[in-house]
């Protein structure tokens, strides 16, 4: 049985359709890589799959239970599914700690040392147990994000959602945020990610979306889609010939 | 001009001053701590509450940004018993500072949230936090800090707006002049000391403010 | 004892609300005289000249208005004249405005970015050159929203002559209540008058700083 099940997601804002009908299912462990042009899509389908955009037809499951637009069921979608965004959006009057023990206090109601206690681990997990006490604007762009990792984690989640999380960094500093990704894929967590990264997504993926205008135009594991290219819009966007 | 000042009052009237002082900070303390709630309030109503709340927000707001605090104090006091709410002087006093700068710090604390990035609000929701959660953990503390200067003036604004209080007899440092020059009949004098004493009570009042947004604002660490 | 009906009260209380009208528009007219005079002794450079200003603002603006009311009115008095309500009225409010606008004004001088200074002086343009062609042109615009906005601080601001007894709306209220004992009536219909002066004040004030913005956004 599929983790997230999409079918004929649809998505417009005002006269302007974005999601013209999205299928796709993510079985749990799998990691899927998007890909595509600027404008195609791709960070409204991940927005539409943690519920921060409304659907306007089809229907998106996670682990059984619907997306509805209600408070209880998007807490309930949302406990089970993390997203980390291209611009971090750490909290910035909470430490490193704090943005990780937030969530798991108020949500979950976990009593504070055991967020604290987690907090540490996932920190730990992401290679920062030793920034827990410094605020994000004393972080570079790679630990804040690596702590809005941690952050996402804290919450266990069964899926992560990952907006081109490396886009907004310094060239040098892309390779320890893939580190941490790619240690979690291999720990088994289902993850979508929406990446620039070629190498990374042939390395790692399990399958890779092409969207295009709005549709998923191609799909498959990265060795076809990237080797052999089955439509011009992807051989265009690969630049081969 | 052939006027001796004189000063020898104070020796006398000090105790009626003194009481004055305290009364006016009395206001301004619970004026300024449920005036900024009541706006806190009334900024999340106006910016993220319900669709039927926010005209009523709006219309409190609008109506006392744009009327005199003497009318809003004489209002309560003299108009509201005819509804049957009959207050005391002091509490007339303490009631409208607070329903004045409640609208004043309502716009005040708005600017500051609608100067909040969207991606707050987004990263709260997706670590299922509740809209009133994102509000209360994520949003409110940093747009806050935003705000806390122009806040601050706006309290100090009020703290010198309630020398009006007097008119309605509640016992206020205005009142204790008032109350000085009718016995001693040194009228410039009296209200020279106590324009003085506001002076001292605005930069005290602003010192402090500061003092408690920095205390407020403090990066500690997370236990 | 005579019968008022809401219709008489409401005329007695607009009749007065003209002398708040006046009052409003003497004062705010001084004080942007007065508030201009201050801004230039302000920004001319003259050490001693912008300390006085700015020990001006800080008095005024950290002092009461009625405080200011009482010391002009009881001030005048030492010298032995009997002064009338209106003029202490008038010069406290005009002194008053002054402080405010003088520092809204500062505010908006400074918010000229300082590549228009260094793009003039390379031009070779004198102090006064500089104010007068590159410098005042635009900090007039970026003035005029919040200049209208104390207009509304300046109407609510008269409220409080009529404790030393210039018989404006708020006096006629006290008057007219005490003469009907209806005073819920008579303070909410204050209110609405005070209202129907001050909110196209803020409102146009409003409008004006948010095309102001958006004119800023298409540069
Ligand atoms: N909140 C919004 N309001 C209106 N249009 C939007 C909004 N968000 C995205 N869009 C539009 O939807 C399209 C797809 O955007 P997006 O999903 O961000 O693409 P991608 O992430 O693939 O670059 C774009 O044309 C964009 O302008
Ligand atoms: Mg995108």
């Amino acid at each position: 049985m599929p983790l997230i099940e999409i079918t004929d997601v649809r998505k417009r804002f005002g006269e302007n359709e974005v999601l013209k009908g999205i299928d796709l299912d993510v079985k749990p462990g799998e990691v899927i890589a998007i890909i595509g042009k600027s404008g195609s899509g791709k960070s409204t389908l991940l927005r539409c799959i943690n519920g921060l955009e409304t659907i306007d037809g089809g229907s998106i499951s996670v682990a059984g239970s619907q997306l509805l637009p209600d408070e209880v069921h998007l807490k309930a979608l949302r406990l089970k599914v993390g997203m980390i965004f291209q611009q971090f959006n750490l909290f910035p009057h909470l430490t490193a700690g704090g943005n990780v023990i937030l969530s798991q206090t108020v949500v979950k109601k976990t009593p504070k040392p055991e967020a604290a206690a987690m907090a540490r681990k996932m920190l730990e997990r992401v290679g920062l147990a030793e920034k827990f006490d410094a605020y994000p604007d004393e972080l570079s762009g790679g630990q804040q994000q690596r702590v809005a990792i941690a952050r996402a984690l804290a919450m266990q989640p069964i899926a992560l959602l990952c907006d081109e999380v490396t886009s907004a960094l310094d060239p040098e500093l892309v390779a320890e945020v893939l580190a941490v990704v790619r240690e979690l894929a291999a720990e088994g967590m289902t993850l979508l990610m929406v990446t620039h990264e070629m190498k990374f997504a042939r390395d790692v993926c399990s399958r890779v979306v092409f969207m295009h205008q709005g549709r998923v135009h191609e799909i498959g594991p990265p060795e076809d889609v990237f080797a052999k290219p089955k439509t011009p819009e992807l051989k265009q966007f690969l630049g081969v010939q | 001009m052939n006027y001796a000042f004189s000063f020898s009052w104070l020796t006398e009237y000090y105790p009626v001053l003194l009481k004055g002082i305290l009364i006016t900070i009395e206001l301004i303390a619970v004026g300024g701590l449920f005036g900024v709630a009541l706006g806190t309030a009334c900024a999340w109503a106006r910016a993220l509450g319900p669709a039927w709340l926010k005209p009523l927000v709006s219309a409190y707001v609008e109506l006392i940004r744009n009327t005199p605090f003497l009318i809003q104090l004489f209002f309560i006091f003299f108009g509201l018993p005819s509804l049957g709410l009959r207050l005391s002087e002091l509490e007339a006093a303490n009631l409208a500072m607070v329903v004045n700068l409640g609208a004043y710090s309502c716009e005040i604390v708005r600017a500051g949230i609608q100067a909040t990035p969207r991606g707050q609000f987004e990263a709260g929701a997706s670590l299922a936090m509740s809209p009133i959660q994102t509000f209360r953990y994520v949003v409110l503390v940093p747009a806050l800090q935003r705000i806390w200067p122009a806040l601050s003036s706006q309290v100090v604004i009020v703290m010198l707006g309630s020398a009006v209080v007097s008119q309605i007899a509640a016992e206020d440092l205005t009142f204790a002049a008032n109350f000085i020059q009718s016995r001693s009949f040194r009228a410039f004098e009296a209200y020279f000391v106590t324009t003085a004493i506001y002076l001292a009570l605005a930069i005290l009042l602003r010192r402090a403010l500061a003092g408690i947004g920095a205390m407020i604002f403090a990066r500690r660490p997370a236990r | 004892m005579m019968e008022f009906s809401t219709w008489d009260i409401l005329r007695n209380l607009l009749l007065a609300a003209r002398w708040t009208v006046v009052l409003s528009l003497v004062s705010f007219l001084g004080g942007g005289i007065v508030g201009a005079l201050l801004l230039f002794l302000r920004i001319g450079g003259n050490r001693v000249l912008t300390a006085f200003t700015r020990y001006y603002v800080e008095l005024f603006q950290g002092t009461p208005l009625l405080m200011q009311l009482f010391l002009a009115f009881f001030g005048l008095g030492l010298f032995g004249i009997n002064v009338p309500a209106w003029l202490a009225a008038g010069i406290a409010l005009v002194l008053w405005t002054a402080a405010f606008l003088a520092e809204i004004w500062r505010g908006c001088v400074e918010a000229v970015a300082r590549g228009q200074w260094e793009a003039s002086a390379s031009l070779g343009m004198g102090y006064v050159q500089q104010m007068r062609y590159v410098i005042l042109p635009q900090a007039l615009k970026v003035a005029i929203p919040p200049t209208v906005g104390f207009s509304v601080q300046v109407v609510k601001g008269t409220a409080l002559t009529s404790i030393i007894g210039f018989v404006e709306l708020s006096k006629a209220g006290t008057v007219v209540t005490n003469a009907t004992f209806q005073p819920f009536t008579v303070y909410g219909l204050v209110a609405l008058i005070y209202f129907a002066l001050c909110w196209p004040l803020s409102k146009s004030s409003q409008a004006l700083e948010r095309k102001l913005n958006a004119a800023h956004r298409n540069h």
